[in-house]
Order: structure tokens, then C-alpha cells, then sequence
């Protein structure tokens, strides 16, 4: 097994990242992972190339602008198979377009720095492509596609990330079946299917088609950007309860939130604060608390500068 | 240039080449020497030469019209050549004794016309500049007793109908362009389906402007007897030149009692160049169904992709009480393209119908107009109209607008109208990009979404082609 027990990992990291400390410790926590995987790779070298050593997501100073305005100044993130990762922050930090970036969203430029996806470099491919490696995004707004039904969307989707890896695509009647079951798992009413996408959703039922899509697609990677967002309590609820029925040892989650309250239904391994454009701090879930309670002036870089 | 540089050159309009064929012109300009010569190259009967210089007459008094949100230069009427066909040997027998240059050209547009390969179910009367050229699966419509021919040929066949019917929906005098094509129309299509005949194929006519500076000045005619059904289709391209040609048609269709006639067109006319926007088709079409009897019903369906101004209104007079008029419209204007385009329901009969559904996408720098008349009179009691017009804008430099007129002259009516405009944008792109579909499948899901209700309408062979015809219309607009 080469993927190890987070648990006793985190209680390693952890006592020497309790909230509250310099950021500068956000660095020491990347170097402390860097250092856990080399001493990994170590061990077992060969093994570790073909599998990816159980990393899924590496980000190594991240540089993007937009229209030539810098946002993300130098991001550093590793996620591992298994984890769930919360990134907090305030408004225009760059938590968005983090997300956006890592789907591939062309509106942005990366100006410097490196992503590995699964090992691969994935800031040339297409968003497509990053779909079909396994990534995935949960939007903030998900747009409506008038005329265009869930149904078919998702069949489509599904097929064409199969087809891309070279897999048998599903039969109508298969893909029903897995559609059926997906939309049991996260409570979706099965008159969802022959709506037009997203076309006169409430913001809520927005969000649970997205998580919806996300049940379909079975992501080694799903990023939830401020999926908590303009839902009530018993819709967060069923978000949550979806998304943990999905997570599984194989693949991780980036949940990107404003709120500590989804982080009370799913509780991350790792939460990050992202302000302007840098993680400023990482910790572990309690840091989440400490955020609601505080708020994010304390953490503001212009002050853990001085 | 040879064809295939041509093609290069135009790589986004792939019909735009030129069949290096000879043919046979009359001079340019227009006189009543052009319109007797015509005629008379024609061996037509008195009637129609009469028609003819009556509609000249008028059209001489008349002035072009003005008032469509569309611009361009005047046009010349004495610098287009009136009358323009393929030199023969002699008179054709099949099809297969066709140029084997103008066969291939047909083949290239994917209408092939061998009668191993030609499309199954649909009979194919093609058009080329001025004149027909033939028609396949005669014998199938011969045993149903359905008439589909060149309208030249219907005039020495059944010349009493011609005169009965031709110029009776849309009179000669009804506007400028109507006018000009009375006097010197040359060809098009002629459909008579008899007394409780329902068409077993679907009918199609195939146009092609070859030559540089002649206009398309084609007439077609289907008329449905009692208890009768037509579907018919017809398509459109032409060669990318640097100049302007006009494209005058009339369309005329009777329906009477319970008849049903379906009328589709794919218009896929060269639109001039995308960037500069010279050269082009300009598309000024006429076409006008009567819904003459008692049940009878007519149903316009069209994608307008192409032409550099495309100004037509398929409209239905609902004279037979409960009668059904229905319209169903994409027109799709990207480049410099201008369209204005709608129907009229012009109500008469009691408990009349109608159904307009408009699909307008721009992109580019193109405009895009509907303009629609409901018009419901006095004695029309229980008429009802239902219309969506809804307009999607890809860009920002394009732009839609919406002219809807209603004039109600029965209490006892109903009219609704719904519209709306939306913006494919780069976000629905890039949403259905994160869930692993192409950007090209990304576009064509978009489109077909929002022109889904008008696609549906159309015969199935035709409808995979509209679809891959507007993806690959918009794929270098997006983005």
C-alpha cells in the first residue's frame, strides 16, 4: 500500500501547525510533504513512478494573471489521494480563479509555475482533456444550457471521457442505470433528466446538478468551488452526505468554501487560506474554527509581514 | 483560378467553387426584348409571355423597397444577365446525360445524381444558374401520380394549370422583387399532387448559381388537391465571387381541403467574405402559401445559414376556416451577414391556426432581424396565434432585433408572443469543456439546443446536415 495512513500523517504535521502560527509556516507544511514523499519514494522508488506515488494534485508556484492583473501570486498545494482539502479566504483572494485554472479556464494566463495532475503536466491540455484524466469542477455559477437535457449532457459527458481512455461507452439503457442510481445517491428527481441543464434551476438545485454531475463522473479530482453557497441547511446536507459517499482512498476532493458550516458536515484533512493571491496559512480542520471566530485580518500578509 | 485554388482561398465556405463548364447567356440588362427573348428561347404560350411584360410594366412603375433593417449598395438591374444555361448538344433524355462536369459539382455539394448513389427516398429536381436539369426517381412519382418537375416543363405539360395558378398567392404586382421575377423568372420547381395522394418520397429541389454575373430568378409552384401531402425541400449554394448577385424568388402554395404541404428550405447561399464582406448573395425571396380549404395546413420550415442579406418572409393566408399556418425558423448570420427575415399569418377563416417559432443567432459583426405579422380580420371569430421569437447573440459586435406587428380584427382571438435573447458564451463553452466534451461538440450541443424545436421540423435526412452546417458556421465565431 503506498498510499499512507493520513491519519497518523496529519497527527505527525499537525501539532506544528496549529492556527495561529506565522505563515511562514504554510512553506515549512509544503516542505514537510515534499520531505514525507522523497523519504516515500525513497522506499520504494520504481513502484512509486508508475503509481504516482499517491500525489494527485501538485501545484508549485502558481503565477496567473487576468488582462495582465496578477491574482495568484505564487501558489503551493499538494493534495494526496484520499484527502479532502478546504481553501478559505476572503472575497477576491483567488480561491475562484484557482479553481478555474485548474479546470482550464482560457480567460486566465498562467504566467509561470507548474501543475501536475496524477504526475502529468496538465496547463497545456484542454479542459477536456483535464475531464478526461479524471478532474473536475463544481462551479460557483453553474450556466444555464437552454434546449440541452441533463440526459443528454451527462450521457455525453460520460461517453466522450470513456471513449477518450479507450473504454467501451455505456449503452443508452447501462447509462440509464448508472444515472438512476447516481441520482438516488444524491437525492435528484428523476424529472431532473429531461430538463434542459441547469434552465430554470433554483440556486439550489444548481448546485445538487453539480454534484449531481460529479456522482456521474466519479472525478480522481473534484474541485467544489463555493459549493455551499445559497444552499439551506437540509440541501447542504444532502450535499455533503453525496459527497462522502464518493470519496473513497482513490480520489480526493479541493473544497473551496467561505464558510466553516460545510466543513461541519464534511470535514477536511487540510484547510488553506488563500489571500491575496498566496496560501497564507495551512492546517488542520480546527484552523476552519479558528477562522469563523477571528476572521482573516489576523492571517493578512501585509501584517505577518511586519 | 482553378476550382481548388478557389477552394483553398475560401476554405470556410466549401461550396464556393466554380464549375469550369460553357454555357449559354443572353446580354445583360433588362428590357422587353430580354423578357420576349426569354419567352421565346423558352417556346413559351402566349399567357405566360403576357404575364410576363404585364409584371415588367408594373415593376418599371414601382421603387424598391426600403424599409428592411438591412444596407447595401443599389443594385444595377441592367448589369445582370437574365438568362443563364449550361451549353447542351441536345436535349437531354436522363440525367445521366448531363455534364459529366455539372454531375460531379452536384456529387461535391453532396447531392449526387447517379441513380446508383442519389439520396434514398427524396426525388431531387436540380437547378443550375438558369435552367433545370432533370429530376430522379420519376418513375416512383409517376406511379404515385405526383407531378415534380422543372416549372419550363410544366408550362408545355400542363400549361392550364400554370395559368390558373401561377401568380394567384402571390400576385405580380405584390412587391418590387415579386415584379422583376413575374418578368423574368427561367426556372424552378412544379409540384401537383392529385386528390388523395399522399407523396410516398420526399421532393427536393437542388439550386446552384454558377455563373458570375447572372441572378437566380427561380418560380416554384406546388399545388395540393383535396386530401393531399407534400413534404418538400429545397437547397441552395453558390460559387464565393467578388461581386454581389441577386437571387429573386417567388415561391407560390396552394393548399385545399384537408392538404397538407411542408415546406423546408436549407439556405446555404455564398455570404461574401467574412472579413471585408464583398461579394455575396443577395437572397430577396417572396414566398407565400394559401391555406385555401377547409383543414387545410402549411408548414414553412427553413435554416438560413448563408446569402449576404437574406430578406424573405414565408408567410400563410389562413383563408379556409380552421386552416394551420406554422412557421419555424433558424437564421443564422456570422461575418458581415445581414438578415431580416419573419412571416406573415394573415387569419381570414374561422378558427384559424397559426404557430410561429423564430431561432435568430448572430455573431460576428452580422445582423439579425425578425420581423413578423399576425394580422387576424374582422370575420376571422376563434383565430388563435402562438409565436416565439427568441434570438441568441455570439460575441459582442453582432446584434437582433425583433419587429413583431399584430393587428387583431376579432374579438374572439388569441395571440401570444414570447421572446427572448440570450448569449452563447464562452462560459457554456467552457462548462461542457470541464465535463470532458470537445469545444466543436461543445458548440454544435449549444446550437442544436437552442434551435432543437425548429431542427425537428425538418425531413431526418436533412436535419443531421442543417446541424453540421450551423457547428461549422459558428466555429470560427466562437471565441
Amino acid at each position: 500500500m503506498l498510499v499512507p495512513n493520513h491519519k497518523s500523517f496529519y497527527q505527525d504535521l499537525r501539532p506544528g501547525f496549529s492556527a495561529g502560527q506565522s505563515a511562514e509556516r504554510a512553506g515549512i507544511f509544503e516542505q514537510a510533504v515534499k520531505r514525507e514523499r522523497e523519504a516515500q519514494q525513497n522506499k520504494d522508488g520504481s513502484k512509486i513512478a508508475e503509481n504516482f506515488c499517491g500525489w494527485v494534485l501538485e501545484i508549485k508556484e502558481l503565477h496567473v494573471t487576468i488582462e495582465g492583473k496578477p491574482i495568484l501570486k505564487g501558489v503551493n498545494l499538494t493534495v494526496r489521494k484520499g484527502e479532502i482539502h478546504a481553501i478559505m479566504g476572503p472575497n477576491g483572494a483567488g480561491k475562484s480563479t484557482l479553481a478555474k485554472v485548474l479546470a482550464g479556464d482560457p480567460a486566465y494566463e498562467v504566467v509561470s509555475g507548474e501543475v501536475l495532475f496524477l504526475g502529468q503536466n496538465i496547463l497545456e491540455l484542454d479542459p477536456e482533456q483535464r475531464a478526461h484524466l479524471g478532474l473536475f469542477l463544481g462551479f460557483q455559477y453553474p450556466v444555464e444550457l437552454p434546449g440541452i437535457s441533463n440526459l443528454q449532457f451527462l450521457q455525453t459527458a460520460y461517453n466522450a471521457k470513456r471513449k477518450a481512455r479507450s473504454e467501451p461507452v455505456l449503452s443508452d439503457e447501462e447509462f440509464q442505470k448508472l444515472l438512476d442510481e447516481r441520482m438516488e445517491l444524491v437525492e435528484v428527481r428523476s424529472e431532473f433528466k429531461l430538463r434542459g441543464v441547469n434552465e430554470g434551476f433554483s440556486g439550489g438545485e444548481k448546485k445538487r446538478n453539480e454534484i449531481l454531475q460529479m456522482a456521474v463522473l466519479a472525478p480522481a479530482l473534484a474541485i467544489l468551488d463555493e459549493t455551499d453557497s445559497g444552499l439551506d441547511i437540509d440541501a447542504m446536507r444532502i450535499v455533503a452526505r453525496g459527497v462522502s459517499c464518493l470519496m473513497n482512498e482513490e480520489n480526493a476532493l479541493l473544497l473551496i468554501t467561505h464558510y466553516q458550516r460545510l466543513l461541519d458536515y464534511i470535514r477536511p484533512h487540510f484547510v488553506h487560506v488563500i489571500i491575496d493571491g498566496k496560501v497564507v496559512q495551512s492546517g488542520g480542520a480546527e484552523l476552519a474554527l479558528e477562522l469563523e471566530n477571528k476572521g482573516y485580518d489576523w492571517l493578512h500578509p501585509a501584517e505577518v509581514n511586519v | 483560378m482553378g476550382t481548388q485554388e478557389l477552394l483553398q482561398e475560401r476554405s470556410e465556405y466549401k461550396w464556393g467553387f466554380v464549375t469550369p463548364i460553357e454555357s449559354e447567356s443572353l446580354p445583360k440588362g433588362l428590357s422587353e426584348e430580354t423578357i420576349r427573348a426569354i419567352s421565346a428561347i423558352k417556346e413559351e404560350p402566349e399567357f405566360l409571355l403576357n404575364f410576363r411584360l404585364k409584371a415588367y410594366r408594373k415593376w418599371l412603375e414601382m421603387k424598391e423597397p426600403t424599409w428592411s433593417n438591412v444596407r447595401y449598395t443599389p443594385i444595377d438591374y441592367q448589369a445582370i444577365t437574365y438568362y443563364s444555361a449550361p451549353k447542351k448538344k441536345q436535349s437531354l433524355n436522363s440525367l445521366s446525360e448531363v455534364d459529366p462536369e455539372i454531375l460531379r459539382t452536384f456529387e461535391r455539394l453532396g447531392v449526387p445524381l447517379d441513380e446508383q448513389k442519389r439520396l434514398a427516398n427524396v426525388a431531387v429536381d436540380v437547378v443550375f444558374d438558369s435552367v433545370s436539369l432533370g429530376t430522379t426517381f420519376q418513375k416512383t412519382l409517376q406511379e404515385a401520380g405526383v407531378v415534380l418537375c422543372s416549372i419550363s416543363e410544366a408550362v408545355h405539360k400542363y400549361p392550364e394549370l400554370l395559368e390558373q395558378y401561377l401568380g394567384s398567392v402571390v400576385p405580380i404586382g405584390d412587391n418590387f422583387f415579386a415584379a422583376l421575377n413575374s418578368a423574368v423568372f427561367t426556372d424552378g420547381s412544379f409540384v401537383y399532387v392529385p386528390k388523395g395522394v399522399r407523396c410516398p418520397i420526399e421532393l427536393s429541389t437542388y439550386f446552384r448559381i454558377n455563373d458570375s454575373q447572372s441572378g437566380q430568378f427561380e418560380r416554384t409552384l406546388i399545388i395540393a388537391e383535396d386530401n393531399s401531402y407534400v413534404s418538400y425541400l429545397e437547397g441552395c449554394t453558390a460559387p464565393a465571387f467578388d461581386n454581389n448577385q441577386l437571387h429573386a424568388a417567388v415561391v407560390e402554395l396552394v393548399a385545399k381541403d384537408h392538404a397538407e404541404i411542408k415546406y423546408a428550405t436549407v439556405q446555404n447561399w455564398y455570404a461574401g467574405d467574412p472579413k471585408t464582406g464583398v461579394g455575396g448573395i443577395y437572397n430577396f425571396v417572396t414566398k407565400r402559401g394559401r391555406c385555401e380549404g377547409y383543414r387545410s395546413k402549411i408548414r414553412w420550415t427553413q435554416v438560413e445559414a448563408g446569402a449576404a442579406i437574406t430578406w424573405k418572409y414565408p408567410s400563410c393566408i389562413l383563408q379556409g376556416d380552421e386552416s394551420v399556418g406554422e412557421f419555424y425558423s433558424v437564421a443564422l448570420t456570422n461575418g458581415k451577414m445581414q438578415a431580416d427575415t419573419g412571416t406573415k399569418m394573415i387569419h381570414l377563416g374561422k378558427n384559424t391556426r397559426s404557430t410561429i417559432v423564430s431561432k435568430g443567432i448572430s455573431a460576428d459583426q452580422s445582423h439579425n432581424t425578425y420581423r413578423g405579422l399576425v394580422k387576424v380580420a374582422p370575420r376571422a371569430e376563434g383565430a388563435r396565434n402562438y409565436t416565439q421569437c427568441d434570438s441568441m447573440l455570439v460575441g459582442s459586435e453582432c446584434s437582433a432585433n425583433t419587429f413583431p406587428y399584430i393587428e387583431v380584427g376579432n374579438q374572439s382571438s388569441q395571440i401570444e408572443h414570447e421572446a427572448s435573447t440570450s448569449k452563447m458564451n464562452e462560459e457554456q463553452l467552457f462548462y461542457l469543456q470541464t465535463r470532458g466534451i470537445s469545444r466543436e461538440d461543445a458548440i454544435q450541443m449549444i446550437v442544436n439546443g437552442f434551435c432543437k424545436e425548429v431542427i425537428q421540423e425538418l425531413p431526418l435526412e436533412f436535419a443531421v446536415e442543417a446541424q453540421k452546417l450551423l457547428t461549422l458556421k459558428l466555429e470560427h465565431s466562437v471565441g
